[in-house]
């Protein structure tokens, strides 16, 4: 047990190390900005002395390293800086919408998940048959679509010929949660077409690869049902890669959210995110991809640390 | 090759046959093209007829020739971009294979880096600060993307390294440059080829996306991602625009993976 937290503790800090090292990229990517960022947002026509104030106000006067321990120091009171665009505390605006964006991305989570391991085990199950092949054909095509396309066709579907679900996910504070769930359905549908494809395929090839072990050999002998089989004995033992490429999916699936958001206009962190970048409002992209990058690499690590976990020989391993 | 060709099954001809439509398309799209690019022809989103083959678009503009000029500029951008990052990745991979050491563990520590940020959080976050022009677009795109090239080379011309003909050439006083061009490059051949397909794939959809979010090629330039933005607002109306490049784009992926596939299989030396 010792050695997987020695190695468990040796990966997160790796992450932790990497999230700093990005912190740096995010801000040095706000210095390497062609002039400067007082004159970009301003424009021309600014007057120097707006140019002055402006700078002033961003604190573009001091020296890179004295604003770095600032924002940094900022960052961990939770204080993201104040919008360009609109003048409002970043914190704010991101504060709900990141809510919002989590709670698509369970939702989709929530279905994905088991359809894919059910899925795998039932593609395993009947592998080389008429049913896997459909399977794998039908997933193999979900994997070179590209997200608006499978939104739209759902759009098509659901929202314009049989007209069950709202074409536009929007929600807000005071929806109860069954309205919620019904509003974000579509697109957490569609995030879940694509991350189903990914999970499946690999639950199908990790129960396959186990298969060919000499104690499922030994089962199939004395007799148990294949079934029994694939669930009791080939299962638990592919848990650790099936466990990682979830969590990995997971990971793929808080920043995947950012295409389906728009596509749905909804008020998540992916969309204010997009408009961000359009506005070129600097302190809310900062502040947004700091989020997606430390989601992504928590749930990155997430994932090593789960596989560390599950899997016995480096549970038992005496090095 | 069309000895190759005719062994090849059903589902990779249907890929090579998607794949050349679509070049073809892309390099005549002048001749194919019924009407300008961007000259508006008709009413907004016309339905189809004779004289607007897939209807019209948001600004009344004919779809299908937007749709043959937007083949040209989405898979030029997609095919420039993808070779950049070919030349950056399977350069930089190659020497940090035949460098090792220090080189190598700088290289590689970077790009664990770079991989550990989702990509296109990294893309949105740059293309904010440099602005969405074309030449940022391709940089941003091929540097993101030759970390994954990368990880590839520096794999296949490990094993390659330590084979005999290497290590006779490094005798002979062959330098650096010489042995990865020479000795290294022809034996990866087939892995990178087949990466090739994938990572047009990946930087086709990416710069979709882009596009799609309004971030890519900038109008009135036609490209099939940002038709698909232009026109979503017709879904609700019961217009299916948008979907026709969005299937586009579907097609030419599912095209290129069909061709990957049979490479694959080919490589990898199952043959029946």
């Amino acid at each position: 047990m010792k050695n997987v937290l020695l190695l468990v503790g040796k990966r997160s800090l790796a992450s932790l190390v990497t999230i700093f090292v990005i912190s740096i990229i995010i801000f040095i990517g706000v210095e390497l900005l062609p002039g400067d960022v007082a004159e970009t947002v301003l424009g021309q026509s600014a007057t120097p002395e707006t140019v002055q104030a402006f700078r002033q106000e961003l604190k573009l006067d001091l020296p890179p390293h004295v604003r770095y321990g600032a924002w940094l120091k900022d960052l961990s009171h939770g204080d993201f800086g104040t919008s360009l665009a609109n003048g409002r505390p970043v914190a704010e605006l991101i504060g709900w919408r990141f809510a919002n964006t989590l709670f698509l991305a369970g939702m989709a989570a929530l279905i994905a998940v088991p359809l894919a391991i059910v899925l795998g085990m039932l593609a395993a199950f009947y592998r080389n048959t008429f049913f896997d092949k459909c399977i794998s054909i039908v997933t193999l095509s979900f994997i070179s679509f590209p997200e608006f396309f499978i939104a739209y066709i759902l759009i098509a579907l659901f929202a314009v010929q049989l007209n069950i679900f709202p074409s536009m996910a929007t929600i807000n504070e005071s929806m109860g949660l069954g309205a919620k769930i019904y509003a974000v359905l579509l697109p957490a549908l569609t995030l879940t077409c694509v991350v189903t494809a990914h999970m499946m395929r690999q639950t199908r090839a990790a129960i396959i690869n186990v298969l060919s072990k000499a104690y499922i050999e030994m089962a199939e002998v004395k007799g148990v049902r294949r079934l029994r089989i694939i669930m009791l004995h080939a299962f638990p033992n592919s848990l650790s890669p099936v466990i990682n490429v979830i969590a990995l999916n997971l990971a793929y699936l808080v920043v995947g959210v950012v295409v389906v958001e728009v596509v749905f206009v909804y008020p998540g962190l992916g969309q204010l995110l997009v408009d961000s970048v359009a506005k070129r409002d600097i302190p809310v992209v900062q502040a947004s991809g700091l989020i997606f990058a430390s989601a992504y690499i928590f749930l990155n690590l997430m994932a090593d640390v789960l596989s560390m976990l599950v899997n016995p020989r480096l549970r038992q391993s005496q090095q | 090759m069309f000895a190759l060709l005719k062994k090849s099954p059903i589902s990779a001809r249907i890929g090579f046959a998607i794949v050349l439509l679509n070049v073809l398309v892309a390099i005549f799209a002048p001749l194919v093209a019924p009407y300008g690019e961007t000259s508006v022809v008709g009413n907004v989103w016309e339905s189809f007829s004779d004289e607007f083959l897939l209807g019209t678009d948001h600004l009344g503009r004919d779809l299908m020739t937007r749709m043959i000029y937007g083949a040209r500029n989405t898979i030029a951008l997609a095919f420039v971009t993808t070779a950049l990052s070919f030349i950056l990745g399977v350069s930089l991979g190659f020497v940090a294979a035949t460098k090792g050491g220090w080189t190598d563990q700088f290289f590689s520590r970077i790009i664990d880096i770079v991989m550990a940020f989702p990509t296109l959080i990294f893309a949105l976050m740059i293309l904010s600060v440099m602005g969405a022009t074309i030449p940022v677009l391709i940089f941003t795109i091929a540097i993101l993307d030759s970390t994954r090239v990368y990880r590839l080379s520096r794999a296949v011309a490990m094993d390659i390294e330590v084979l005999d003909f290497v290590e006779a050439a490094r005798l002979r006083g062959e330098g650096l440059w010489w042995i990865m061009r020479h000795e290294i490059l022809p034996n990866a051949m087939p892995p990178l080829v087949a990466e090739f397909g994938l990572r047009f794939c990946f930087v086709f959809l990416f710069i979709a996306s882009l596009s799609f979010l309004g971030l890519g090629l900038q109008p009135p330039l036609a490209d099939w991602g940002g038709m698909v933005r232009e026109n979503a607002g017709a879904i609700t109306f019961g217009i299916y625009v948008p979907l026709i490049p969005a299937a586009a784009i579907a097609f030419l992926t599912v095209g290129v993976n069909l061709i990957v596939d049979w490479f694959l299989h080919l490589s990898s030396g199952l043959h029946e």
